[in-house]
């Protein structure tokens, strides 16, 4: 199994799977209320013109969250 | 995180809904589902009523009612705002939440998006649990199939194991389906038999210790099961609200906090506590709808959002985002001035000419003067000139902006704009509150309740009305072209005014910027909380609708709101402006009276009289304005922009007066309406004060930096 990274690290176009979710509090009820559970297939669709937000691909929505919250998200690159 | 004690009293706000029934009979409907799925479609095309609607997450703030009846049912349909779960993070989602499973409702509709049915099902199964007559209404059917994505109803239904009805709303005949499962739902004709989802095995051991002790003190009143998993989760807020729905303490009860503490310890064997006991509950939920999900939707074509990625690419870019993002601001203003420039004339000229033909019929009556003064040349003439500058402006912008919005833009704004309101400690979302302060401020501050941080939401409604409504962009486009582009005639000109316009938005937004900043390091100090925003597939605008819809419901209801504030204040204009008191009329006096402070600003004591008397609407500075200055003497027809000008600069008006005009309409306390709005949302007449204050001093300040420099540079 390859090492785990944090969703920052992927680029757009870039896919990716949900390993673990280090979120606390109401960000962590809110992604995990929109599907991103351990397992989940993520997709990187985007970048807003200063860099940050990104756009992600998660269970057929499209879903903007910025760069430090995505830190908290842990994927198998 | 980051709060501070600012915090919004919200109570207010967001009370218990109360039904209002026609008859006793009418059977209560809650209309739930995520944001943006078409709830208010559906509610709209069911009651005939006109919720706003638009493709962007949280349009809906608190729960709209209407009445609606089939051949056999008469019922009170309730919107309730847009929600991802049933276990509450925001203020909005606790309203819906609470509708839901404490409201009693006959029926809770969940309506879904075909084209994303996978994460809507999370909500459907959580409404499961809860409700026992739940009808689940998979709406968007077109824009799935055009994408090619199919969904099977029957199936799902039979998974679900209650009724599952296709619809597109915006067709009002795809909703008759929808109809004849009400009818016989909420009649007791459809024997469904909710699927039930199945915990982890510690999960359902827990529950199977308590359950029993939660339907023996509850009863009926409430699902056990639902409830029993409530508890174990120790959501206080969800605990409190079903112990007033009830009517009386649970945990109080010695037998039920015993099989409470004993549950929890079970699970505590496991090494699950209260947040690794929701995360798998949610998990459990997630799966199942992954589960039916598979089972139910085949793509068939798997780059079905390629078109909305290429766009995407092209609207938040690094490169083009911006740039297009001013030049559709740009664009929407070419496209007001241009096209209202002709119908203004065309009805200036019509209301005049009945002035004239009413002063002829107040002559041939004989009626006295005053008279004809107070009415024609006090209330007609202000409602002529608000009408006559606002009403073409408006009945273009609306339309236009209401295109962006059905057309999916507006997330898009706050997508691009995050990254700049994040670096001032605030929320990309408070974009889309500007943006609907755009149309109206008032609108504006209430749209604030999309921001979930109590603070944040805060920062929004201090610094919503930065950004001038449409109240104020024909003094502004008025202003402009009589001063700044002055001789330049036809298309050259209207471009000059809007790319001027543009220009004053961007230091509008510039300002709200700013303010927010120095905000959010002063008195609603914090860190920026986190953040997750939706970007909804794009969709084509029903253009036709749109322009009807925007014309009826909001441009004539802006319009009546200005007409109705313009009448009485013509008349109380005219009477101060013709009461005398000495050989001075009442208006000129305080008019003499500000003065000097107004010289301060730039401006002159009719400037800012106007200003105060236009606080019930913004509309009607100009008309002020010009008010004042004809009693002081010149007697003209102002028939058109240019002997407008005439009569300003006689009576002193210079480039800077007209800067400064214009700063002020930009940058100074909001109308009443907004401010008696803020007072609502906030709960605090102290925060009301402030948001009135901060744009006030501001803006005093700006124009006398402004007038300070032209003094020094000229």
């Amino acid at each position: 199994m390859s090492a785990k990274t944090s969703l920052n690290t992927i680029k757009p176009g870039e896919h990716a799977i949900v390993s673990e979710l280090i979120s606390t509090g109401n960000m962590r009820r809110r992604l995990l209320d929109i599907g991103l559970i351990e397992n989940t297939e993520i997709e990187c669709v985007g970048r807003s013109p200063l860099g940050d937000p990104s756009a992600f691909l998660i269970r057929g929505a499209v879903i903007a969250i910025r760069s430090e919250d995505c830190k908290n998200i842990l994927i198998n690159a | 995180m980051g709060q501070t004690q600012a915090s919004p009293g919200a109570s207010a706000v967001y009370a218990q809904t109360i039904i209002k029934k026609k008859a006793p009979s009418d059977k209560v409907v809650a209309l739930a589902g995520n944001p943006n799925v078409g709830k208010s479609t559906v509610f709209n095309a069911l009651t005939g009523m006109k919720q706003h609607t638009g493709n962007w997450p949280g349009k809906t703030v608190g729960c709209a009612q209407g009445y609606y009846e089939t051949r056999t049912q008469s019922y009170v349909m309730v919107d309730i705002p847009g929600t991802y779960s049933l276990m509450a993070n925001s203020v909005e989602e606790e309203v819906a939440r609470n509708f839901v499973c404490f409201g009693e409702p006959d029926a809770v509709v969940v309506v879904c998006d075909a084209t994303c049915l996978e994460r809507n099902l999370n909500l459907v199964l959580q409404t499961i649990e809860v409700s026992e007559r739940v009808v689940v209404c998979v709406n968007l059917m077109d824009e799935a199939k055009r994408k090619g994505i199919r969904v099977d109803l029957a199936l799902l239904s039979k998974r679900l194991g209650v009724p599952v009805v296709g619809t597109v709303a915006r067709k009002k005949r795809s909703l008759q389906a929808l109809s004849a499962v009400l009818d016989k739902t909420t009649s007791g004709d459809y024997a469904s038999s909710p699927l039930k989802v199945v915990y982890p095995d510690c999960v359902e051991f827990a529950i199977s210790i308590l359950e029993p002790f939660v339907e023996a003190k509850c009863g009926s009143e409430i699902n056990s099961r639902w409830l029993s998993l409530r508890l174990l989760e120790q959501d206080e807020g969800m605990i409190r609200q079903a112990e007033s729905y009830l009517g009386f303490e649970l945990l109080s009860d010695e037998m039920l906090s015993m099989a409470v503490d004993c549950a929890m310890r079970r699970l505590g064997e496991e090494r699950i506590d209260t947040e690794k006991l929701k995360d798998l509950i949610v998990s459990t939920l997630v799966k199942e709808a992954e589960e039916i999900s598979k089972d139910v939707v085949t793509y068939s074509d798997l780059k079905y959002s390629a078109s909305d990625r290429r766009l995407d690419k092209v609207l938040t870019s690094r490169l083009t985002g911006y740039p297009i993002m001013l030049a559709l601001l740009a664009l929407i203003f070419w496209l007001t001035i241009t096209g209202a420039n002709y119908p203004s004339q065309l009805l200036s000229d019509g209301l005049f000419w009945i002035q004239d033909k009413l002063t002829q019929l107040f002559d041939y009556l004989q009626a006295p003067d005053w008279l004809h003064g107070a009415l024609v040349l006090g209330v007609y003439r202000v409602m002529a000139w608000v009408i006559s500058v606002m009403l073409p402006p408006m009945a273009i912008f609306f339309p236009l902006f209401t295109l962006l919005e059905d057309a999916g833009y507006l997330p898009r704004v706050a997508y691009n704009l995050d990254r700049p309101f994040k670096r001032c400690n605030a929320c990309g979302k408070q974009a889309l509150c500007m943006c609907m302060g755009f149309g109206c401020n008032a609108v504006g501050v209430t749209g604030c309740r999309i921001i979930d941080s109590p603070r944040e939401r805060m920062l929004a409604v201090l610094t919503n009305s930065f950004v001038p409504c449409n109240g104020r962009f024909p003094t502004l486009i008025a202003i402009l072209s009589m001063f700044i582009i002055g001789g330049a005639a036809g298309a050259a000109s209207s471009l000059a005014s809007a790319v001027l316009l543009t220009l004053i938005i961007v230091f509008a937004i510039a300002m709200t910027f700013w303010i927010t900043k120095l905000l959010s390091k002063t008195i609603l100090k914090g860190v920026p909380s986190s953040f997750t925003l939706e970007l909804p597939p794009y969709r084509v605008p029903q253009i036709g609708k749109v322009i009807v819809r925007s014309i009826f419901d909001r441009t004539l209801f802006v319009l009546g709101r200005a007409v109705a504030v313009a009448a009485p204040a013509g008349l109380i204009i005219w009477l101060l402006s013709n009461i005398m008191i000495g050989d001075v009329s009442i208006l000129s006096r305080c008019a003499a009276f500000l003065d000097p402070f107004a010289r301060l600003m730039g401006l002159d004591g009719v400037i800012l009289i106007a200003f105060i008397l236009g606080f019930p609407a913004n509309e009607i500075v100009v008309p002020i304005i010009i008010m004042a200055y004809m009693a002081q003497g010149s007697i003209l027809e102002l028939e058109s922009l240019a002997e407008m000008r005439q009569l300003f600069v006689s009576n002193g008006w210079t480039i800077t007066t007209a800067l400064c005009t214009m700063l002020f309409m930009v940058l100074h306390w909001p109308c009443s309406t907004t401010l008696l709005t803020i007072r609502k949302e906030t709960g605090s007449w102290k925060w009301t004060a402030l948001a009135a204050a901060i744009p006030t001093v501001t803006g005093i300040a700006a124009c006398m930096l402004l007038n300070l420099s032209a003094c020094i540079f000229t």
